[in-house]
């Protein structure tokens, strides 16, 4: 199926509306952590980044897994939307790692004493960072759509590949990030209101991800549009 | 099978023969790795740190670049007159001329290393002995993996304006694993640790070496074919 101009505008205006309650969500997320959330003991108020750190963590991953099984479709089923999402999905993992990997030192300055360690889940974030840099700097330099597509797939998937590699191969060091506390065996070892303000965080940082990735997605519809038009002229 | 080996065989021996013709991207290549080791060299403060606990790093980091610099060649010169539009029209099938490419590109490489291994222990008066086998058979098995990644991005990066600085950047995150695995396993050869010690890193390097190699072999048709 073809988008016809009404159809990417009406996807548009439908991303457009779920990125105004995808941010109206976060700022509820910040008066309820500010507000509402009682303050670790130990880590003092510095412990309240980690309502938009993890979200936005979470939200990287997400971003990341989805451009590697939409790659791994694309070069299946050959379907140009696949690819349009594939590059949406990578250009809000790249916000949302920039995000994460900026909200993490000022929180490890404070409870750690150092900005940066080479942890086995800090250096796996930082190359999904540059995964997505690499992924879209050489969709930017191709011109021929095809050829974008597939070459960009055939990184997705390699990317997808080299994640649990790296993870391997730093994990053979000793962590220091803090132990996972939501999915993990037992259950949850969080207070029930920093749980709850966690989950709404979660929540509100994945549709504001649906909402930037559906305007992307709809501006990249627009755009082949346009140049299909110019081609035809 | 074996058809398909010999294929590859025929793509890998026309590049070799091509290269030993010019021998221009070789040299280069190899002076290359040699200034980086030199570099090296007034980047540390010998009063400071002995030369035993830089050199692992030294030498992969030193490999790592002179094989980036190797591989930009791999596709470039397919792309002059429109050869690789030829390669393709032959009745090839797509893995052959993956494999082909991916053998010459060892080669390649692996000469670049073979010089700036005795010019690392040259430089950095470190004495290999009896590390010398291991360090080999670790160096093979890096070297596939990340020249298997490289072969496959060379022939898309041939395609865009700036080659020559999109191939590190998109390269450089998937030598990680294979270069501090490498850079593990030497510093514990140097260091006559027994090899215990090293087996978890050694079957990383082969796990990723036979992920890559196969997942690059299915997906080059992808690259290739319109």
């Amino acid at each position: 199926m073809t988008p016809t101009l009404a159809s990417a505008e009406r996807t548009l205006r439908f991303g457009y509306a779920l990125t105004v309650l995808g941010l109206l969500a976060v700022s509820a997320v910040y008066v309820l952590a500010i507000c509402f959330t009682p303050v670790e003991v130990r880590q003092g108020a510095a412990q309240k980044i980690f309502y938009v750190h993890a979200p936005s963590a979470w939200g990287a991953l997400v971003a990341f897994a989805l451009v590697g099984i939409s790659s791994i479709l694309y070069l299946w089923l050959h379907d140009t939307r696949l690819d349009l999402f594939a590059a949406s999905s990578a250009e809000v993992g790249i916000a949302y790692s920039l995000v994460m990997l900026t909200t993490g030192p000022i929180w490890g300055k404070t409870v750690w004493g150092t900005w940066w360690t080479w942890d086995a889940r800090l250096t796996l974030t930082l190359f999904l960072f540059f995964l997505f840099v690499g992924y879209l700097a050489l969709r930017a330099a191709l011109h021929d759509r095809g050829e974008r597509a597939r070459f960009s797939a055939v990184v997705g998937i390699m990317g997808l590949l080299l994640v649990p590699f790296i993870h391997l191969s730093v994990y053979l060091f000793r962590t220091l990030h803090p132990q996972p506390i939501l999915l993990k065996p037992s259950s949850p070892s969080l207070p029930p209101e920093m749980l709850r303000t966690l989950m709404v965080g979660m929540a509100a940082f994945t549709l504001l991800y649906v909402g930037f990735v559906t305007v992307r997605y709809a501006m990249a519809q627009l755009a082949d549009l346009s140049e299909g038009d110019a081609d035809a002229v | 099978m074996g058809e398909a080996i010999r294929l590859a065989l025929a793509v890998a021996a026309k590049d070799i023969r091509l290269e030993l013709r010019s021998r221009t991207a070789l040299l280069s290549a190899v002076v290359f790795a040699a200034l980086v080791l030199v570099v090296f060299n007034f980047a540390r403060d010998p009063t400071a740190i002995s030369a035993m606990d830089l050199a692992p790093s030294v030498l992969w980091v030193t490999f790592a670049f002179g094989a980036v610099v190797a591989l930009n060649r791999a596709f470039t010169v397919e792309r002059e007159n429109a050869a690789l539009d030829g390669m393709l029209l032959a009745p090839l099938p797509r893995s052959a001329l993956y494999l082909g490419k991916l053998l010459a590109n060892l080669a390649f490489v692996f000469v670049v290393e073979a010089v700036t291994l005795p010019l690392f222990v040259l430089f950095f008066n470190v004495s290999l002995g009896h590390a010398l086998p291991g360090i080999l058979g670790v160096t093979v098995l890096a070297t596939i993996g990340f020249v298997a990644v490289g072969t496959i991005f060379s022939a898309m990066v041939v395609r865009t304006r700036f080659a020559e600085l999109m191939l590190p950047v998109l390269l450089l995150p998937f030598m990680v694993p294979p270069l501090v695995g490498a850079v593990q396993c030497t510093a514990r050869l140097l260091a006559g640790r027994p090899l215990s010690e090293m087996l978890g890193w050694l079957r990383l390097l082969t796990l990723y070496d036979i992920v890559f190699v196969t997942l690059c072999t299915l997906a080059f048709p992808a690259v290739v074919d319109e």
